[in-house]
């Protein structure tokens, strides 16, 4: 157990002033990776920088990144890879704790758990990462692959996640948040925006999931009330594998075939995207469904508002019980768009020409078994309701100026 | 680093006098910028290798410990000269800067890590040292360590030494470093008490309702001992401001609620961690709760804790399965 080289340097710069500059701290991949990449992320100072090198680090535990304003940057989401094949301990790959850290062009393989969880760091920035589980979907996958949580400013550009057990990107009981040009495919849900406000969700591509871009709200958790969201202009594109979520998670109820859905929440607005081949609906609109008792909650769509989308295939094999029958009556093919009927006449806001199946379920909690299904066609929509500000700050996107 | 060459050149001097009684802490390498090296650097032991405090460093133990693979525990505090703690009700002891927490983990007899919390005026730190081959000496080892131990049961354990930021995530309230297990409530009041007269405790704190000793588990109510348990290895993380503070299930010896404590709770971020189960706990029905399953789970992404064992707690999963079957 010599002290590293490292170790010694950097205390020895803090026994004197302050350093003027920030600095970059070098890591190749290699011999005792895991140790040497920690330390460095240990060691690190607010505004340093810490540079992978390119190659593949093979790491045993996961890793964690506890100071502010610190990049870590790869030489490439292919060409640098921490792999996490042989993990042993630690729920996820890389953790972040800290605010405005910035996480670039590299790449984190086959974690245990997550892949990248970032909680209570506002002003988050990833950038052009690479989440895989290199064996396709599988429940034994790891449930998130990029993960904040419990943060105000996130933004989310340029990554690729692919197997996630749950959701690829999934952003939790936040606020202020970009997600935008990710390609997402191969999980339980593409994009997942859960308990958290303020989200612009927009030209990314989600494909051959299970669901497309999810909008929840979900009681018992410390962040709630949902909602002022805008997906657009997103490629939603045949999401029709299986649901190998792990039962007992609130994804594992999602259909397979499922384009966008918004469960509970106030103010959604989804314009601008190109809808493909899913099976059971292209928009789906509805309550939680669900017992709960948490009185502070909300569990019906407010304001959910559809513009111009382009709808091509789908609505032919809807994934619930009695799915067929239903889709038979309606001459083999559903409409686009399909709402629980739950929430009252502001609960649903077509701004565009559009043919929304309502099931005319009774009450919240209702199974699909009571539907009453009808067609509700808007041929003079409403104004449309447009949400506040969204998105991220703009120094989170200063911050990877090209 | 000259700061800590002297400090290094008079922990050698106290132990070729052979650990007089008279050895005093090093407040230097508690209280300044850089971490130390070696453990020894601190100077909290008259007899390390013995675990043998130095003057005004006193051991304590708390009511239902934190299972850590089996590993004893040896638990101490130190207080700087002409300062005191301060009781705050049944809560954590409020320790002055200066101040420094230690514990060291022996397995079959040998030491294997001392970790210890020092309050700098900056906050608290946690570091881990680990000790050598000869038992002689700890380092210190920032980024943690892998071994291959055998348990007290005589299994093979892959033992983790956590890293310095894994020992923040434990040792986290709002972001800050905080100690977890000196609170009056998980300390014996006859220990409170003798504290107090030696002069390192301002007084001797009302608690109404105090964690049970872990040994007495079989004695007191088993929802007393199920709570201290999961007060103990899981609320540090599962409290409103830890850092399992998004799952909305908390743990604390305090909370009533019963969604928080996860009694038809459903899962947040489980994922597999779920055991394809519905509930963190299904009142009489433990086979079908997330809380028993990920108790006695050694897989990474389902076992929890997530740090600290590689092991299955079999008294903990009993009681809390306990605790469980006779829920109503």
């Amino acid at each position: 157990m010599r002290m590293p080289a490292l170790m010694i340097a950097a205390a020895s710069a803090l026994a004197l002033a302050a350093p003027a500059f920030a600095k970059t701290i070098e890591v190749a991949a290699g011999e005792g990776a895991q140790a040497r990449l920690q330390e460095a992320l240990i060691l690190a100072k607010p505004g340093d920088a810490v540079q992978l090198g390119a190659g593949r680090f093979v790491l045993t535990d996961g890793l964690s990144l506890d100071v502010k304003g610190v990049t870590l940057r790869g030489a490439g989401m292919d060409a640098t890879v921490l792999d996490f094949s042989g993990q042993k301990g630690a729920g996820e790959g890389l953790l972040v704790t800290a605010p405005e850290v910035t996480l670039r062009d590299f790449a984190i393989e086959n974690t245990r758990g997550d892949g990248i969880k970032s909680k209570g760091a506002d002003n988050i920035v990833y950038y052009r990462l690479r989440v895989t589980w290199t064996g396709g979907p599988k429940e034994t996958n790891g449930a998130y692959g990029i993960y904040p949580v419990q943060s105000t400013g996130v933004l989310v550009d340029g990554c690729k996640v692919s197997g996630a057990s749950d959701a690829g990107i999934y952003v939790g009981q936040s606020k202020a948040i970009t997600l935008r040009f990710n390609y997402v495919e191969q999980s339980v849900a593409g994009i997942e925006i859960e308990n958290s406000r303020d989200a612009l969700v927009t030209g990314n591509l989600v494909t051959r999931n299970t669901g497309g871009i999810l909008v929840f709200d979900l009681p018992n958790l410390p962040v709630m009330g949902g909602g002022n969201t805008v997906v657009e202009s997103n490629l939603v594109i045949d999401n029709d594998t299986p649901n190998f979520a792990p039962k007992g998670n609130i994804v594992a109820g999602v259909p397979r075939g499922t384009g966008v859905m918004v469960m509970a929440n106030e103010g959604v607005k989804v314009i601008g995207n190109t809808l493909t081949n899913h099976a059971t609906a292209q928009v789906m609109v509805v309550a939680y469904p669900k017992p709960f008792t948490d009185p502070r909650y909300n569990p019906y769509p407010r304001s959910i508002s559809l513009g111009y989308n382009t709808y091509v295939g789908g609505g032919n094999a809807p994934d619930f019980p009695g799915g067929a029958q239903l889709a038979k009556a309606f001459g083999g093919t559903l409409p686009p768009v399909m709402w629980d009927g739950l929430g009252g006449a502001q609960a649903l806001l077509p701004s565009a020409d559009v043919k929304v199946l309502n099931l005319n379920l009774p009450a919240q909690g209702a199974g699909p078994d009571q539907a009453k299904p009808t067609v509700l066609e808007f041929a003079s929509p409403p104004m449309i309701v447009v949400p506040g500000n969204v998105g991220a700050p703009a120094a989170l996107e200063a911050r990877i100026a090209r | 680093m000259r700061l800590l060459g002297a400090a290094a050149l008079l922990a050698a001097l106290s132990a070729a006098v052979n650990a007089a009684p008279s050895a005093t802490v090093a407040a230097s390498a508690i209280g300044g910028e850089v971490f130390a090296p070696k453990l020894s650097d601190y100077r909290f032991f008259a007899d390390a290798p013995a675990q043998r405090p130095a003057a005004g460093v006193t051991p304590y133990r708390i009511q239902t410990p934190l299972w850590s693979d089996g590993a004893e525990k040896l638990r101490f505090v130190y207080v700087p000269p002409g300062q005191k703690a301060r009781a705050q009700g049944d809560g954590l002891l409020d320790l002055p800067v200066g101040s420094a927490l230690v514990k060291t983990f022996k397995m079959n007899g040998r030491l294997i890590e001392t970790r210890v919390l020092l309050h700098r005026a900056e906050g608290w730190v946690g570091l881990p040292y680990l000790w050598n081959a000869e038992q002689t000496e700890a380092r210190l080892v920032l980024a943690g360590a892998r071994l291959t131990l055998t348990g007290p049961g005589g299994q093979a354990i892959d033992y983790a030494v956590p890293n310095k930021n894994q020992c923040k995530e434990c040792h986290a309230s709002g972001g800050a470093v905080t100690p977890i297990g000196p609170k009056a409530r998980n300390l014996a009041a006859e220990w409170l008490t003798a504290f107090r007269k030696a002069g390192r405790l301002d007084k001797v704190p009302a608690v109404s309702r105090r964690v049970p000793l872990w040994e007495d588990r079989a004695k007191v109510p088993v929802a007393d001992a199920a709570r201290g348990w999961l007060d103990a290895n899981c609320a540090h993380c599962h409290k409103p401001d830890g850092a399992a503070s998004n799952s909305g299930l908390y743990l604390g010896w305090d909370v009533t609620d019963r969604a928080a404590l996860g009694i038809n709770k459903r899962p947040v971020a489980a994922g597999r961690g779920s055991g394809t189960f519905a509930f963190d706990v299904v009142p009489g029905d433990p086979d079908h709760s997330i809380l028993a399953y990920r108790l006695a789970s050694l897989e990474g992404g389902v076992a929890m804790p997530e740090l600290g064992r590689a092991s299955v707690d079999p008294a903990g999963l009993a009681i809390v399965r306990a605790w469980i079957t006779m829920m109503r």
